[in-house]
């Protein structure tokens, strides 16, 4: 198909599977070399025109676009990304996938996304290192048990998995934890078993890949530097590489969604902050579990490397810079030092921010808009890698049928007028106390 | 690190501020519509560039400031009482 590695008199079928990633692939690689692997997608130059023009080549247009090509039949989807493949957040995040949440609408969405990582690597073919290790919230007080409690049992309801650790249990899972120290011992903890981490690149690269195979063609180093509209309706794209027409534009852009929609006149209610993660030298295994303290804003897991990827909360004022500052680096590394303090002597390796979409209510927003053909798929916060399969397969839904899809109703954007905000944490409209 | 120069205290670390978001935004009057409203409570023109924002110097003269700040760079290039 697409891949190069094929010699071009072999039969189609013989093609395909040669094209596949197996084991068996691996073998006769390694007996020749590894010379004939090929590119992963093809590398598109953008056409005149397509039906569908996803902006935004991160986790979720790629899924989107994938989704569209492969549960809807439209290939004539072009994904054009400014960068190359897996920059942006979808290569910066804390990899974290759960469905751990509150409200109803949320549990059942994000549950969709967590069964779609249980099959992501099958359906996809590529090795997204999808590993349920567990992710385990700690608490520190009775009242907090009790909205944990309400949590799993929420959940439960549902269908989804959550369990309550006790003290002991958590002891003996986590040994590095400091059960008694500071000014919050440890009481017990709040699991999901079914959440964990995923090798987050390899996500974009493996839908980039499956998406190209089914007909998508992915275009990088290609900005799109303005949205045409004839009255009320969409008609493409200007880009650094010319004029792309479209009968429907979908941004995927998260970060700089305001910018994009700004094109158009559109004000949305986004506003742009910085994350920071950090990652450590690699040690031996330490930690089996993602952890998150309770008693601060942190969350802890290790890489299959042996590097300790963790991070905090936003920087706490509106920016673009991809950087962050060094204040919240110091509120996470005392949260880390405190929570776990043999981490006081192990070495921070590397650092950097990410620009999120910070919705108004904390919640995602895949919808239409008021321009006829322009959809969004934006305002993920800081929850947006989890959430990529269920994310391109409601938005997909969203562009083919032009209804909702059944399990994202809620996240329209009208809903901030209507009164209908989804507001997790109950922090009020203000972004940066989400 | 953000260095705020408070128009009341002097030059002060970020740490002594809490950030209270956009000062651009305007509440409309009281016979407005309910649309109007939601424009003020939910819309946001989140520039790349120079944003207006309001900051309460808790850990210095407890009052307000607006901030005139880039939002890509961080350069701060006006501070003035409400």
């Amino acid at each position: 198909m697409q891949n190069a590695a094929s010699p071009p008199a072999r039969a189609p079928l013989l093609r395909r599977s040669a094209a596949r990633y197996s084991g068996w692939r691996l073998f006769l690689e390694a007996l020749t070399g590894h010379r004939g692997w090929g590119e992963a997608w093809r590398k598109a130059r953008p056409r005149e025109r397509y039906r569908v023009v996803v902006v935004g080549g991160g986790g979720h247009g790629l899924a989107t676009a994938h989704s569209l090509a492969t549960e809807h039949g439209i290939t004539d989807v072009a994904v054009i990304e400014r960068g190359a493949l897996g920059l942006g957040n979808v290569g910066r995040n804390t990899t974290i996938i759960r469905s751990n949440y509150f409200h109803p609408d949320n549990i059942r969405f994000y549950d969709l996304s967590l069964t779609l990582w249980e099959q992501l690597e099958r359906q996809l073919n590529f090795n997204a290192m999808v590993s349920q290790r567990g992710t385990l919230n700690l608490f520190h007080t009775e009242a907090q048990r009790d909205l944990f409690t309400r949590r799993a049992n929420a959940m439960r309801l549902l269908g989804v998995d959550a369990l309550e650790l006790s003290r002991a249990e958590v002891r003996r899972r986590v040994p590095l934890i400091d059960m008694d120290g500071g000014r919050f011992p440890v009481l017990g903890g709040f699991l999901q078993p079914r959440g964990g981490t995923a090798r987050h690149d390899a996500v974009a690269w493996g839908y980039a890949r499956a998406a190209a195979a089914a007909g998508v063609d992915v275009v990088e180093h290609c900005e799109v530097t303005g949205i045409r509209c004839q009255g009320s309706r969409v008609t493409g794209v200007d880009t650094t590489q010319g004029f792309v027409g479209a009968d429907v534009v979908c941004l995927a852009v998260a970060g700089h969604s305001s910018r994009l929609a700004a094109h158009v006149g559109l004000t949305l209610p986004i506003e742009t902050h910085v994350l920071q993660a950090f990652v450590s030298e690699a040690l031996k295994p330490v930690l089996d579990l993602v952890v998150t303290y309770g008693a601060g804003h942190f969350y802890i897991s290790q890489s299959d490397k042996g590097g300790l990827v963790f991070g905090g909360g936003i920087d706490g004022y509106n920016s673009y810079g991809q950087r962050g500052t060094l204040p919240m680096a110091e509120e996470v590394a005392a949260a880390a030092v405190t929570l776990m303090p043999a981490l006081a002597r192990v070495r921070v390796l590397r650092q950097w921010g990410g620009v999120m979409d910070m919705s108004m209510d904390g919640s995602p927003i895949i919808s239409r808009t008021p321009i006829d053909g322009l959809f969004l798929n934006a305002g993920w916060c800081y929850g947006g890698f989890k959430a990529i399969p269920a994310g391109g397969r409601a938005t997909a839904h969203l562009i083919a049928h032009g209804e909702p899809h059944p399990l994202a109703r809620h996240l329209d954007l009208d809903r901030f007028a209507a009164g209908r905000t989804i507001d997790e944490r109950g922090a009020g409209p203000f972004p940066y106390a989400h | 690190m953000l260095r705020i120069p408070c128009p009341w205290c002097g030059v002060r670390d970020e740490t002594e501020f809490r950030y209270r978001g956009d000062a651009s935004v305007a509440r409309p009057g009281e016979h407005a519509d309910a649309a109007a409203f939601a424009e003020f409570v939910y819309s946001r023109r989140n520039p790349s560039d120079w944003h207006r924002e309001w900051w309460l110097h808790v850990g210095g003269c407890r009052r307000l400031i607006a901030v005139e700040r880039h939002a890509t760079t961080h350069a701060i290039r006006a501070v003035a009482p409400p």
